[in-house]
């Protein structure tokens, strides 16, 4: 049975809503592919705005996995602003995929990639709008399989009333792996329906099935334990992680839309994972070992990449872009290579302790020169030993000081509030170090326009992280240290007028913290929620507390909990948490071990470079650290072409 | 150094696009067909390309015209075959010459533009044209980022016929033969379509298609059941006779002495 466009119908609509263009596709690099060739099919969906779903690496990753196979196809769909979601509900316009405007409801599957929990109200809104019933239970064989994605899925249990299933880890070759389970259930005509493509899904035991867990609780309301209720079904579900990147070298021809994203420009992942042990990066401990990309990729994928887009600016992108084994020789090579040809190279996560401003001139040489970022965290000392993040803050102002010596005027400083074991004190401590910048940047500048911005934000206990158990700083003790901090800054006008700050108030943090480490019970405050209006919660000017404040109080009081309960209660080391029977691969007594590290300000050092110390995810995951450095080379060194990163013989005459 | 003028349509679903949505899409464009762009100097050097008054969001068109300027000498027909190549379905490039001279804006005074109406019957068109041209002035109101602005749209009209369906040859049917977009660019047959084209001066401010619109729901009440597709279909100088002159004819000309 084919499938129409909802084209017709929806174009009608695009010249009454704010930026049209981000409902049309065609993007360069899309596929649209025959609907009737495709033995299944995948929507794919990031739960925000275009603008911020469409650059995406996990999505445009999936999207070209699934695509590059024959009989497979795969097409994209994005949150829909208020404004069209109204018009579409009046003229019954289903949600839809940007690539062919097929409705969403016609596919297999639909993914979904969580990066933060603060999408899940969009998820509702499309399930709604695509006319798929909002609980998993409702569906049957007619409805696509939900499956959730993305950093978020490592504690699913929130949205699990909403997804058919979850997946955690690397994506590559789990879809893969859905797909040959699906189209085979569907070649041999859907034997036992719903349920049995599920059971075979959650069998293979590196896909979640929630429907298939009871969840128990004791009376004080925590969980007393999570166990499957059917055969077939494992205890624990362990992620997925994709040893060889070089092996899959994707994106290799990037979406670039027409309408302008957050990120204009061509990202490459240079490795994933990250052991520095930051104890509050729920990233850093999901994505254990480190993996690199050799030196030789990254050359062809840039390349490639440039080729395929026409940026202007090539992201070396990981969770600390300057701990590549190779990266002097990356950053040197690709700017010999782009020389004369405008095109700009960054890295977004750089370490002050692994920076140095030889990288920094590499970076700028042939294009734009950008800001200096750097993350210290924390502003004291002792709050940096406690979170882990060990860089000094004589570090800081010796890169600084190189870079406004090399020219550079401005530098940003990413920092947290809300941290265990926080004062007040340690977050004036920010003030002195961005006075210290200022101080250090006039004197070897020898000018007056040096910059300093601070950007804070509200800290998040995170599940699969030492701080797991902590408890969440409340609101108005975050609002309180930040109001102190800009006093502080403001102290001294001398100074504090070349700084700038930057935050957010503590409230959606504390949101954000009773989805980060919800259980199922939070699923009937996130639907009330959207029920009484909420949609793109990360967007300030869309997000209520009130709404969630008045939900959580609804629905969790008669369940004997409350929203106090979910996120300022610190758990204790043998509480059963929501998330314990899906295997991120650490091992919870080294993390409980790490957390009291935490609290006795200790310090854990990186295993790259001094020996493993047992977080358990080599051993249970069957995986190894993978660096170089391989010795090798990019090739060529000669620069490539005259004012494009593209040679065209036929051009000139 | 080297520049050169290029006529592009913008088509189909890509006239959602904005102004800076074209501008990013060709600059891009550009650089993945290996142009040896000539870049600005200073700390954020950028391509030179230079833009004339582009059409506005949601309106198609067959005559936009920028000039780019490159560092070595590049051939008009495999650069437009180039380029053409690498953008996206819907911006095509329809012509490329070498600059002789003189400026773009300096050839640009009028706009030709082609309104569809769908719903709207060509007789009830034909009389809110009619009531429109013999008008004096006609104010219309619009919606700026600074609040609400009066506008007098009558003027700026030099002319305004209206259409039952488009000459074979030219307009929409050529349009959907041509199109790299062509998908997205049919038209719905099933209903009445009465289609204005209009010859509107470049003033300031600028009288845009939705203003003729709305000039012609203040002097006849017309309001289209649904929203008016419309494609600027030339752009130039106005000759004694109030036609367009092709504002690369002198471009041209040169090439061939």
């Amino acid at each position: 049975m084919s499938v129409e466009s909802v084209f017709p119908a929806l174009e009608p609509l695009l010249p009454r809503v704010s930026k049209p263009v981000q409902y049309v596709g065609g993007e360069l690099n899309a596929t649209v592919k025959d609907w009737d060739a495709a033995a299944v099919r995948w929507a794919l969906m990031y739960p925000d705005a275009y603008e911020v779903g469409l650059p995406n690496q996990g999505v445009m990753i999936l999207y070209e996995v699934l695509n590059e196979q024959p009989d497979v196809l795969a097409e994209r769909t994005y949150a829909v602003w208020p404004d069209l979601e109204r018009l579409m509900r009046e003229h019954d316009v289903p949600q839809f995929t940007v690539d062919a405007h097929r409705p969403v409801k016609a596919f297999d599957l639909l993914g979904v990639s969580f990066a933060t929990e603060l999408g899940y109200t969009n998820l509702l809104t499309a399930l709604d709008l695509a006319g798929i019933p909002l609980h998993a239970a409702d569906r049957t064989e007619d409805h696509p399989i939900v499956v959730a994605g993305g950093h978020a899925a490592f504690n699913p249990e929130p949205i699990s009333p909403f997804v058919d299933a979850a997946v955690l880890g690397d994506g590559e070759e789990a879809v893969l792996e859905i797909t040959d389970l699906v189209r085979a259930w569907k070649a041999e005509g859907r034997p036992g329906g719903r349920d049995e493509i599920l059971t075979r899904l959650a069998e293979t035991g590196g896909v979640y099935v929630p429907r298939f867990y009871d969840v128990e609780y004791l009376p004080d309301g925590r969980i007393q334990r999570v166990v499957p209720n059917r055969e077939r079904v494992p205890y624990r579900v362990f992620k997925r992680t994709t040893m060889d990147l070089d092996a899959w070298p994707y994106p290799k021809q990037p979406l670039v839309p027409l309408a302008e994203s957050v990120h204009e420009r061509m990202s490459v992942e240079i490795f994933r994972g990250c052991t520095r042990g930051c104890r509050f990066c729920q990233a850093g401990m999901i994505t254990r070992p480190v993996r690199e990309r050799s030196i030789e990729g990254i050359g062809a994928m840039v390349q490639r990449g440039l080729e395929a887009t026409g940026f202007e600016e090539v992201g070396l992108l990981s969770l600390s872009s300057a701990d590549h084994s190779e990266i002097a020789e990356i950053t040197k090579g690709l700017a010999d290579r782009y020389e004369g040809t405008n095109t700009s190279l960054s890295l977004p996560s750089t370490r002050v302790d692994a920076f140095n401003i030889d990288l920094a001139n590499e970076l700028s040489r042939n294009g734009r020169r950008s800001g200096l970022t750097f993350a210290p965290e924390g502003g004291s000392e002792r709050i940096r030993r406690v979170i882990n993040k060990m860089v000094s803050e004589e570090d800081l102002i010796r890169t600084v000081s190189a870079a406004f010596a090399a020219g550079w005027r401005q530098v940003k400083l990413y920092f947290m509030c809300g941290l265990p074991t926080e004062t007040d004190d340690d977050v004036l401590q920010i003030a002195e170090m961005a006075k210290n910048v200022i101080r250090a940047g006039r004197e070897v500048s020898g000018r007056k326009d040096i910059r300093c911005t601070i950007s804070i934000g509200g800290f998040v206990p995170k599940p699969h992280t030492p701080f797991q158990w902590a408890a969440q700083c409340d609101p108005v003790t975050v609002d309180s240290r930040l109001r102190k901090l800009r006093e502080a800054v403001n102290s001294d006008r001398a100074l504090g007028r070349n700084i700038g700050m930057r935050y957010h108030d503590g409230q959606p943090s504390l949101i954000e913290g009773l989805l980060s480490r919800g259980d199922r019970r939070i699923g009937r405050v996130i639907e009330r929620v959207w029920r009484e209006g909420g949609r793109f919660d990360g967007w300030s000017e869309h997000f209520s507390y009130e709404r969630w404040v008045s939900a959580a109080e609804a629905e969790l009081t008669p369940l004997g909990v409350d929203l106090a309960w979910f996120t300022t209660r610190e758990r204790e080391e043998l509480e059963v948490l929501p998330w314990d029977h899906l295997d991120s691969g650490l091992d919870k007594e080294w993390l409980w071990a790490d957390w009291q590290d935490a609290l006795d300000e200790r310090e854990q050092d990186d295993c790259r470079w001094t020996p493993c110390f047992d977080c358990g995810v080599c051993p249970a995951m069957g995986t190894d650290i993978e660096v170089g450095p391989t010795g090798r080379t990019l090739l060529p060194i000669s620069p490539v072409g005259k004012g494009s990163p593209v040679h065209n013989p036929s051009l000139t005459t | 150094m080297q520049k050169l003028r290029l006529r592009y349509a913008k088509r189909g679903r890509l006239r959602f696009t904005s102004h800076r949505d074209i501008a990013r899409t060709f600059e891009r464009a550009l650089r993945r067909a290996g142009v040896p762009m000539a870049y600005s100097q200073g700390f954020s050097p950028h391509p030179k390309v230079s833009w004339v008054g582009a059409a506005p969001t949601g309106v198609a068109s067959e005559a936009e015209y920028v000039e780019v300027q490159v560092v070595e000498q590049v051939d008009p027909d495999a650069l437009r075959t180039a380029l053409d190549a690498v953008l996206p379905p819907g911006l095509d490039v329809i012509e490329v010459v070498r600059a002789a001279g003189g400026t773009l804006p300096e050839r640009i005074e009028a706009s030709a533009w082609q309104v569809e109406l769908p719903g709207v019957s060509p007789e009830r068109l034909i009389e809110a044209v009619t009531a429109f041209l013999a008008a004096e002035s006609v104010e219309v109101e619009r919606l700026t980022k600074d609040g609400k602005k009066v506008i007098d749209v009558r003027p700026a009209v030099v002319s305004a016929e209206v259409r039952s369906d488009v000459p074979t040859g030219s307009g929409s049917t050529q349009i959907q033969m041509h199109s790299s977009d062509a998908g997205h660019d049919a038209r719905d047959l099933s209903h009445p379509c009465g289609i204005l084209v209009t010859v509107v001066r470049q003033t300031t401010p600028t009288v845009r298609p939705d203003d003729v619109l709305s000039a012609l729901r203040v002097v006849a009440d017309l309001v289209p059941p649904v929203p008016a597709k419309a494609t600027r279909m030339a752009q130039g100088r106005l000759d004694d006779e109030g036609r367009l002159v092709d504002p690369l004819a002198l471009d041209r000309a040169a090439e061939e002495v």
